[in-house]
């Protein structure tokens, strides 16, 4: 599974279009993506498969759409970065 | 936290990639989850498409997986018997001398079935282009060896591994072609991860700009996975192959403006 992730690496400065329901669930995208937002569904789609599902932290470096067999992936970079979320405050935890 | 990726964003962005190649038809196809002929491809047509060649380009293609992906790709195309497409694209290169000609065969058609075909079409100093999809196995049989299948790997026919005083050696096709004096290009690409995938693309570029200018056979190879084939987990299949077949099978350009590489 993906590293976790610190605060400033939350920072989006792209996004990632994903073709859920074309992915053959093959985990080619996951090692293969620089800051390691991608990760695999506990869900399947209509053809029985996981798929990739982005975290905050993507660079919209393109990396996913060059390994995907299935074309799963249309890439966008932002103009300006969208700031990640605050970070969790474990005291505030329920 | 999970980022809703069901449409574009709303935010102000620029798409800088999309789903499939612009000489793509259609983004379905049949091929195992994990294949990396598909990848291989839109390497290929993103090299055809960034050279504005679109319109003069012709593939003749073999028999194998790949074969099924034909039905994407939006370029006029030849179907050639079982390892004959460099005599295929031979006959359509001599009568089309303007068009950008480019074969696309597997290891088992192009290494197995018509080994004397590419190497007599290298020879002769054809100005075309021959792909080769190298996977080490026969993926449409099920995975059985074939003739680039490198020592120690397990096939189904092999499934000891690959035993060179029973089965024979490996034919590295990439570094035989580049010795002849007819081919003027020889790469060998790798799509196990994303610097693969685009170093890939630079050499389909590179071999066709040389078809382009008449300087003989060009030759890219492209090591893809298979691990339906190799009987190996999808996830594992990049490291397989940069470990296995990558050893052996080494990647990078062999020969440029006709000259041998490090020669």
């Amino acid at each position: 599974m993906t590293a976790p992730l610190s605060p400033a690496a939350t920072v989006s400065r792209g996004t990632v279009v994903i073709a859920v329901d074309r992915c053959k669930g093959c985990e080619l995208c996951v090692p293969a993506c620089p800051p390691a937002v991608l990760s695999m569904s506990s869900q399947h789609n209509a053809i029985g498969f996981a798929y990739p599902e982005l975290a905050p932290g993507c660079t919209g470096c393109g990396a996913c759409l060059l390994v995907c067999p299935d074309f799963c992936f249309e890439v966008h970079r932002f103009e300006e970065p969208e700031p990640g979320p605050p970070p969790e405050d474990p005291a505030c935890a329920p | 936290m999970k980022i809703d990726t069901s449409s574009p964003p709303e935010r102000a962005a620029r798409k800088t990639g999309d789903f499939a190649s612009a000489l793509q038809l259609t983004t379905d196809h049949d091929l195992c989850p994990g294949c990396g002929e598909p990848v291989a491809l839109r390497a290929l047509l993103d090299a055809v498409e960034s050279l504005g060649l679109a319109q003069r380009a012709i593939g003749v293609v073999g028999i194998g997986c790949y074969t099924a992906l034909t039905s994407l790709i939006d370029l006029d195309l030849v179907q050639a018997l079982h390892g004959r497409a460099p005599s295929v694209a031979t006959g359509a290169k001599r009568m089309r001398p303007d068009t950008l000609l480019f074969t696309l065969q597997g290891d088992g058609d192009m290494v197995n079935e018509g080994l004397q075909e590419v190497i007599h079409t290298a020879a002769r100093g054809e100005n075309l282009t021959c792909v080769l999809l190298n996977n080490g196995v026969f993926g449409e049989t099920g995975g059985h060896m074939t003739a680039t299948t490198v020592l120690g790997q397990r096939t189904k026919n092999s499934l000891e591994g690959r035993d060179a005083s029973y089965h024979g050696h490996p034919i590295l096709i990439g570094d035989l072609l580049a010795r002849l004096g007819g081919t003027g290009y020889v790469a060998r690409g790798s799509v196990h991860d994303a610097a693969g995938v685009a170093r890939t693309r630079r050499y389909f570029e590179r071999a066709f700009e040389s078809q382009m200018r008449g300087e003989g056979f060009s030759f890219v190879e492209v090591l893809t996975m298979c691990p339906t084939g190799w009987f190996v987990p999808t996830r594992e299949g990049p490291g397989y192959l940069d470990e296995v077949l990558g050893s052996v099978h080494v990647t990078g350009e062999l020969k440029v403006d006709g000259r041998l590489v490090g020669a």
